[in-house]
């Protein structure tokens, strides 16, 4: 197990609001966390923050072993990837210009794509079972496609470490599972990590294996799924009431 | 690069050619093809090699740099602005170098004055623009956007209100300069070098401007200095746009419709639209310019009003062929 992502102290705040503060993130290599927490709370904020995107407050952030706030633009994107929670396109492209947008990061500046780059991009269509799009406009795609369009251009990016705002928005339940399986697998299989902002604690329950709980008040806990993961903290975290089902040694959480 | 961008690269080059030689050809007197070829290295100078050497020839190539200009002007700001209806003078550079050109006029400077205040308006409005939407740190496309225009309709007023004090012998020549006119190039030296150092510096920032459309967090995940990039393209097509304002007024339309024209034959891809949409930008002004000088010869029109003759039908059209899903 080797260190790729680590938070010393870190504070995090957006207009007065503290989202975190005096955080200790450790990110080893084959992790899979889930950063869960209310709307508004700043999920979003500490993802951008820990993809190098914001400053913080106070505290460092350091990307193997280095200093994020040191390292360039590009040298962050070739290690870590954002997924993005919405697109703006502004302009029509194809869904295959789409997702070559993640070789960016390792191409100079006068390199035209090449075929290997070709067939990394279509290795990653083909994962998220769009190969049939690739010509087709971006500005043609449903919320769902989009969005699984922009999933392969992360993975196109071929990052050690994900970060992915919310991946299962706009997706229909079928795919949410046949992503989050397939996506964990293959980090398992390649020694990657990911960082995914979920809304469905079952789906964090069952995919990821580290959790991260941000609080309203500014506080957070970190853990294994199952040690943070419960009833209390839960209804606390949701400022809801939330109990367990128990089936088959799976636990599930509702609300009420 | 696929073949397929080659070949229509390729395709505008000859386009570009074509039109500068048929604005060779075509005028009040007919120059025959083969005296335009010999008008190059002849040692003799007939009165028609004059005629091609020293009027048509600059004019021709006034018109392609100033065609150029603007569509890559466009082009870039277009993407800047994350905003399709963005053209060269949005952001108010036109009217800033219209404002210190009509005052030119009006005390009946010489033509190489009126360009050269023109060039200095349009680059104090640059200025003023960044200036302003950049003061606060923040700078949004919607911010350098607004900045620009609220500005530009200031500019309109100032031109409104020279229009109405000038004396009558100088409004036909604003009026002209206002919309365009090629009669007035000066030098053509100056404007094909910013159109060349435009393209050397534009395209190997094309793919960055790729992601840029698809927004600026989405750019700097995929580690795109956004800051740096958005000034240098900022000052890039101010400068393009002074550049071809100073020679020829503000010519409209080719900035905003040429290179929505090349995403529409389905080269959206800023590599290839870049330098396409400056050919294609060329050839048209070329063509326009022709047409202008030619069509009620001896009288010349505005070549604005010949670019808007040509462009918004084959836009139009274009739009109409069902190509829309593409815009």
């Amino acid at each position: 197990m080797s260190m790729l992502l680590e938070t010393r102290q870190l504070s995090v705040t957006i207009a007065d609001k503290t989202i975190c503060d005096g955080l200790d993130l450790q990110i080893e290599t084959a992790q899979s966390w889930a950063i869960l927490g209310m709307n508004g709370v700043g999920k979003t904020t500490l993802l951008h923050t820990l993809a190098g995107l914001r400053h913080p407050q106070a505290g460092t952030i350091e990307l193997l072993g280095k200093d994020i706030g040191q390292l360039s633009k590009r040298h962050i994107a070739q290690t870590q990837g954002l997924l993005l929670q919405d697109y703006e396109d502004a302009f029509p492209g194809t869904v295959m210009q789409t997702v070559l947008t993640g070789r960016h990061p390792h191409m100079s500046n006068w390199q035209w794509e090449s075929a290997g780059d070709i067939a990394i991009a279509n290795e990653a269509l083909a994962f998220v079972e769009m190969e049939g799009f690739a010509e087709r406009s971006i500005l043609t795609l449903s919320g769902g496609e989009r969005r699984r369009v922009a999933l392969a251009s992360l993975l196109c990016q071929q990052p050690r470490l994900l970060l992915l705002d919310e991946p299962t928005n706009h997706l229909d339940l079928r795919y949410q599972h046949r992503l989050l399986d397939g996506l964990t697998t293959q980090l398992r299989e390649q020694n990657k990590t990911a960082i995914m902002i979920m809304h469905d604690v079952n789906l964090a329950m069952r995919y990821c294996d580290r959790a991260l709980l941000l609080f309203d008040d500014g506080t957070h806990k970190t853990g294994s799924c199952g040690e943070v993961i419960n009833k209390e903290n839960l209804s606390r975290l949701y400022d809801y009431p939330m109990r367990s089902l128990k089936e088959n040694n799976t636990e599930i959480f509702i609300a009420g | 690069m696929n073949p397929r961008a080659i070949l229509f690269l390729l395709m505008l080059g000859l386009a570009s050619l074509a039109s500068l030689m048929l604005a060779l050809h075509a005028g009040s007197i007919d120059i025959s093809w083969h005296d335009i070829l010999t008008s190059f290295h002849a040692d003799q100078s007939s009165m028609k090699q004059q005629l091609v050497q020293d009027l048509r020839l600059p004019r021709a190539l006034g018109a392609f740099i100033t065609g150029g200009l603007l569509a890559l002007a466009g082009a870039l700001l277009q993407v800047l602005l994350r905003n399709p209806l963005a053209d060269p003078y949005v952001l108010g550079v036109s009217g800033g170098a219209a404002v210190a050109a009509l005052l030119a006029i009006m005390v009946g400077a010489s033509a190489l004055v009126i360009s050269g205040s023109a060039f200095i308006g349009a680059l104090c409005s640059m200025l003023l623009v960044f200036g302003i939407a950049h003061g606060q740190g923040s700078w949004t496309p919607t911010r350098l956007l607004l900045t620009g225009i609220v500005l530009a309709s200031g500019w309109g007023a100032m031109i409104s209100f020279i229009l109405t004090i000038s004396p009558d012998q100088s409004l036909r020549s604003m009026l002209f300069w206002m919309m365009g006119d090629l009669s007035f190039v000066q030098s053509t030296g100056m404007g094909f070098i910013v159109l060349i150092l435009g393209l050397i510096i534009s395209l190997p920032i094309a793919r960055s401007l790729n992601i840029l459309t698809q927004g600026e967090l989405q750019a700097a995940s995929l580690g795109i200095e956004t800051h740096r990039l958005r000034i240098l393209v900022y000052l890039l097509a101010s400068m393009l746009t002074a550049t071809a304002v100073t020679m020829a007024g503000s010519v409209g339309f080719v900035g905003l419709v040429v290179p929505h024209l090349i995403r529409m034959m389905g080269f959206s891809d800023n590599r290839i639209l870049l330098p396409a949409a400056t050919l294609f930008g060329g050839s048209l002004l070329i063509l326009a310019d022709t047409l202008a000088r030619t069509i009620i010869a001896p009288q010349q029109l505005p070549v604005g009003v010949i670019s808007a003759a040509i462009g918004v039908p084959l836009f139009l059209f274009l739009l109409y062929r069902g190509q829309v899903q593409r815009l």
